[in-house]
């Protein structure tokens, strides 16, 4: 007869960068059974959007993830921007791809380290850390910032890419070509990194669609899904972005966190090969469409309706609803879905059959971020606690999907 | 055991020291002593050329037309109704630049000036900092 322990890791624990809990039931050493019960750090971020009007939402959709957070304004913008029927000018939409690229590259470069470190490897995750400060150095060139960039506004952008700048980013995208791939031979070629990471948390294609994993997660389980590709935005129609799956560069997905680790390396190659084709491509021209912030703030007080955002983030889909009702300054609700709340629901299937040492390894494979993904629940203020069940939520999400090619065609 | 790590580990070792000892190399005796003397310190790295620091506000410019006020998302602008004219919380300021974008006479303006904690709340409040200054950017 085999006993079985309940041991929750979190909400404070020294492998996770932010508070959830993970119960895991354990029989040994073994993971046979875990539950997430996230809730620790909801922030309440869309009421507070409710009391400002879209400009100053910016700057507080910004702060939903810190890492991110150019994906998050770029989605609230696109929303926005959405309903309101703005168009941006194409050399504000090469910009934003920019930073969006270079976001990404130090989304993943920054999540490669800690990877490193949750696995005790930290002279990589040292090594990591030094190569991410390259890209922070022309995020805060081109943006004034290292984090929180502020340089995206409804109809383009706030700041230009000057030709200096460009000449610096060719300079960074030569120094990854040639810094990046010793680091990824550290890791890939190691012995312990692979005993470590082979394997552990498997997530496999099928479950991966059942449950619904989106971004790298997804791709490390053999689905060529991305947003980019599918759904292209900004200036993704001009520049072809191919999902990264593992079969295509190792032969087989397995799933697991060697899969992501390997896909999100990839990634960053490929974030190299767009950055150099937005630079190749920049158009002359305004990047921004209207420089007037009063004319912006009086277009979108006349704005009514509901707008959709959905862009492909580093984690994977982030989409964004927004509602502003006509004659009303404020937005009127919001509505933030980021990935790892996708990602977050496959923690229970990664975890079967693992060793409670890998648990934190686990959490971490997704990229969590949980701040982000802490949204509202709803209530109709009747107090019915109704499930809705699979069947039912795949009907109302095929009907939004007819309403939605309805109203575009 | 050698891995591809040793070698990097080694080159390392004969690389140059990057890291700005900021404020001081070592923690001294007392902090508050070594605060009191701004010259001993180490001085922070340089900002950026968009670096976006504490606002400069130029009071006699300003027409009290709290544009400003409407865009700033951490309302750290407060307006004095007696006087027609705002003062800027700096610890709530987030430095979008929003308000500078906005402000019709352009009296307001971000700095470069990066030290600004305080123990002091009264310090943190920018209430006339004079005409435009040529450390500013747009
Ligand atoms: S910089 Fe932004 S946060 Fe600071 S006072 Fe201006 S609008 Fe407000
Ligand atoms: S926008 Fe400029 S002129 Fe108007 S109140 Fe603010 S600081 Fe003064």
């Amino acid at each position: 007869m085999s006993t079985t322990y309940k041991v929750p890791i979190g909400p404070v624990h020294v492998g996770l960068k932010e508070p959830v809990t993970a119960w895991l039931e354990l029989d040994g050493e073994r993971i046979v059974g875990a539950r997430v019960r996230p809730g620790a750090i909801h922030r309440g971020i869309e009421f507070m959007a409710r009391e400002r009007n879209p400009i100053q939402v910016i700057y507080l959709s910004e702060r939903i993830c810190g890492i991110c957070s150019f994906s998050h304004v770029l989605c609230f913008i696109r929303a926005i921007e959405d309903l309101a029927g703005m168009t941006v000018p194409v050399r504000g939409q090469y910009i934003r791809t920019l930073v969006l690229e270079l976001e990404r590259v130090h989304s993943h470069l920054l999540w490669a380290g800690v990877a490193c470190y949750t696995i005790g490897f930290d002279s990589a995750f040292h090594l990591g850390m030094q190569l991410r400060e390259r890209v922070m150095d022309i995020l805060e060139l081109l943006t004034g910032n290292r984090v929180n960039y502020g340089v995206a506004t409804f109809g383009g952008v706030r700041w230009d890419v000057t030709p200096e700048l460009a000449k610096a980013m060719r300079e960074m995208i030569r120094y990854y070509r040639r810094e990046f791939t010793p680091f990824r031979d550290i890791v890939m070629d190691d012995p312990i990194a692979h005993a470590r990471m082979r394997g552990v948390g498997v997530l496999t294609g099928e479950e991966a669609v059942r449950y619904s994993a989106t971004g790298p997660t997804a791709r490390a389980s053999g689905l060529r899904i991305d947003l980019r590709k599918s759904s292209p935005y900004e200036a993704y129609g001009d520049i072809p972005v191919e999902p990264i799956v593992p079969q295509d560069h190792f032969g087989a997905a397995r799933g697991d966190v060697l899969d992501r680790f390997a896909v999100r390396v990839m990634e960053v190659y490929q974030s190299l090969d767009v950055l150099e084709k937005v630079l190749d491509g920049l158009p002359e021209g305004p990047y921004a469409a209207e420089a007037n912030l009063n004319k912006v703030l009086a277009s979108l007080k006349k704005a009514e309706g509901t707008g959709w955002g959905i862009i492909e983030a580093p984690r994977g889909d982030d989409t964004h609803v927004v509602h502003l009702k006509g004659g009303d300054e404020n937005v009127y609700w919001w509505k933030v879905r980021a990935p790892t709340y996708a990602n977050a629901v496959s923690w229970p299937l990664m975890f079967r059959g693992n060793e409670l040492a890998d648990a934190p390894l686990i959490i971490n494979s997704i990229d969590p971020c949980i701040s982000c993904m802490e949204r509202m629940m709803v209530t109709d203020g009747r107090g019915d606690p109704r499930v809705v069940t699979r069947a039912e939520l795949l009907e109302r999400c095929r009907r939004k999907t007819f309403d939605m090619m309805g109203r575009r065609a | 055991m050698i891995t591809r790590m040793v070698p990097r580990l080694l080159k390392h070792i004969c690389l140059r020291f990057v890291t700005n000892l900021f404020p001081a190399p070592h923690m001294p005796p007392s902090l508050t002593d070594a605060l009191a003397e701004p010259a001993a310190l180490t001085p922070p790295v340089p900002v950026g050329q968009r670096f976006r620091g504490r606002l400069n506000y130029d009071r006699a410019k300003c027409i009290g037309c709290r544009l400003c006020l409407r865009v700033c998302p951490a309302n750290a602008t407060d307006y004095i109704p007696e006087e027609k004219k705002i003062l800027i919380h700096n610890d709530r300021c987030c430095f979008c630049a929003q308000c500078t974008e906005i402000c019709p006479v352009k009296c307001l303006t971000m700095s470069g000036d990066c030290m600004i904690s305080s123990y002091a709340r009264k310090e943190s409040v920018v209430t006339d900092t004079g005409p435009v200054q040529t450390d500013v950017k747009a």
